[in-house]
């Protein structure tokens, strides 16, 4: 059974969805502004004959129609990133300032923390953890290549994540893009579909339960926690929100997106979900040509559980 | 263990390194004082470019560049990144420092005709008999989109200029180059 098949009551137009997640994606990359403007970047594509188009909702993203974006200048020169369009929303929705602390925390390979990195202007703290070391050296690969300096990298469980390697007891914001089933990603890859199974999704949604939990757990009242998947099966989104927002203090954010998206649903296979479950987005790939998403904002209500804090501070290093 | 014995490097931590040569604990550790002259000196990167930055040691001699909070010394895969080697005669800058710090050099920089700047991405050697300036380590860089950009660190000896971007970082460039 094609996995697809079960999200068709979700959709608006179940052949244009069935067509669109059969048609693969093109290149795209992201411009790296630690390193360059799209203007440059764009000017470079064309002094090297790059094919390049715009994407109308983002100025620093641009589709390469013919070409692989790991053979030319702009790439060695760190200007530019191999990021699909939907990888770039959770990265807006989480909106980090300059100086900011903020956790992220299934980091690797890098596209979502380098592009965070970029909006805090390099300045601040990004603690980027995996629990996966292979993928982790991609991650420092990526960071390094792409100029970032105020990443700090770290190998933990993402479920019991400790704070201890750092002089503050909370963060600002946390990314939480949990591994999933990535059905979403069927356009670039589509044995996702073929190995997919309910046993792997009821699991890694459980997975996705204990990392949003202390990613709330981890960041301070007022603070903000997105939540992230590549996957349109409600039990790994709603019902992972459903789940903390019944056990920790915080609440749905309304955001937009800059392009075209669904409501989070509140009810599926027998299960109800808070009505604010509408302020999610869903990102279905027949609505802007791109892959599938899945995109929610938290809010940190109040002081519930402390971070851990029982670290041991030999020193601090701070840059100001 | 005596003592009197003086603390040594451990390969496995960050350590942030001394202010100053009065500061320093650990044997053969660079200081900080030490790394903001050497860039102003070797490349005139000056001093306030790298001011808002912390310097680490992690692993013999390899100096890391962080931008950020961490506790000292500190335990974790990685804090910004490798910048600079240390601990030998000559200093040398990683490509990924140049990369990112070249730009604001205004000494001991070669500039790349196209030809030349794709042999050294792809890691080639190649003889360049124009430079007058000092041998050892230099910025290569070239003409990119309305401006100069650096590509990598080069090591100039004897009318030679040797390509030390790392394996994994070659890239052939070359196809485009010759389509022009």
């Amino acid at each position: 059974m094609n996995p697809l098949e079960r999200y068709l009551p979700l959709v608006d137009d179940e052949d244009a969805f069935l067509a669109a997640c059969d048609r693969p994606l093109p290149s795209v990359v992201r411009t790296n502004p630690i390193a360059a403007t799209p203007e440059r970047v764009r000017r470079a594509f064309d002094e090297e004959g790059i094919d390049h188009e715009p994407v109308d909702w983002h100025d620093g993203l641009f589709r390469l129609p013919s070409g692989s974006p790991g053979t030319n200048w702009p790439y060695v020169h760190g200007w530019i990133h191999g990021q699909e369009e939907v990888s770039t929303l959770p990265g807006l929705a989480l909106d980090a300032q300059p100086g900011d602390r903020v956790l992220d925390a299934c980091a690797a390979p890098g596209s979502k923390t380098t592009q965070i990195a970029a909006d805090m202007d390099d300045r601040g703290t990004l603690v980027a953890n995996d629990n996966n070391l292979g993928r982790l050296s991609a991650l420092r690969h990526n960071a390094e290549r792409l100029g970032v300096t105020n990443v700090a990298v770290t190998n933990q469980d993402a479920r019991n994540l400790s704070l201890r390697p750092f002089p503050f007891d909370a963060f600002d914001r946390a990314l939480v893009d949990v591994p999933c089933s990535c059905e979403g990603t069927c356009r670039k890859n589509p044995d996702v579909l073929d190995e997919w199974t309910l046993d792997h999704v009821e699991a890694i949604a459980g997975v996705g339960k204990g990392i949003l939990t202390r990613a709330v757990q981890a960041t301070r009242p007022g603070g903000v926690v997105v939540f992230s998947t590549c996957t349109f099966a409600p039990e790994e989104n709603e019902a992972v929100l459903q789940h903390v927002l019944e056990s920790e203090p915080c609440e749905l954010e309304a955001f937009d997106l800059p392009l075209h998206t669904e409501p989070g649903i509140t009810a599926w296979d027998g299960e109800t979900f808070d009505d604010a479950m509408r302020r999610a987005h869903r990102v279905y790939p027949h609505h802007n040509d791109t892959g599938g998403f899945f995109c929610a904002k938290l809010r940190v209500t109040d002081d519930g559980t402390a971070a851990d804090s029982g670290s041991e501070r030999i020193g601090e290093v701070t840059a100001e | 263990m005596s003592e009197a014995n003086p603390p040594s490097n451990d390969g496995q931590r960050f350590d942030r390194l001394p202010e100053t040569a009065a500061d320093r604990e650990v044997p053969g550790r660079p200081t900080r004082e030490e790394v903001l002259a050497w860039w102003d000196e070797r490349f005139g990167v000056d001093r306030s470019i790298l001011e808002p930055y912390t310097f680490l040691e992690k692993g013999a001699g390899k100096v890391w560049i962080y931008r950020g909070e961490a506790t000292d010394p500190c335990r974790i895969e990685a804090l910004g990144m490798t910048f600079l080697r240390t601990r030998q005669e000559h200093w040398k800058p990683t490509t990924r420092a140049v990369s990112r710090f070249g730009r604001h050099a205004s000494r001991n920089v070669i500039e790349l005709e196209p030809a030349e700047a794709a042999r050294f991405v792809a890691g080639e050697d190649q003889p360049i008999d124009r430079w007058d300036g000092d041998w050892g380590y230099l910025i290569a860089a070239h003409e990119l989109a309305g401006g100069r950009e650096p590509i990598g660190v080069g090591l100039y000896l004897h009318g030679e200029l040797r390509s030390r971007v790392p394996k994994g970082s070659r890239t052939d460039v070359g196809q485009l180059d010759r389509a022009e």
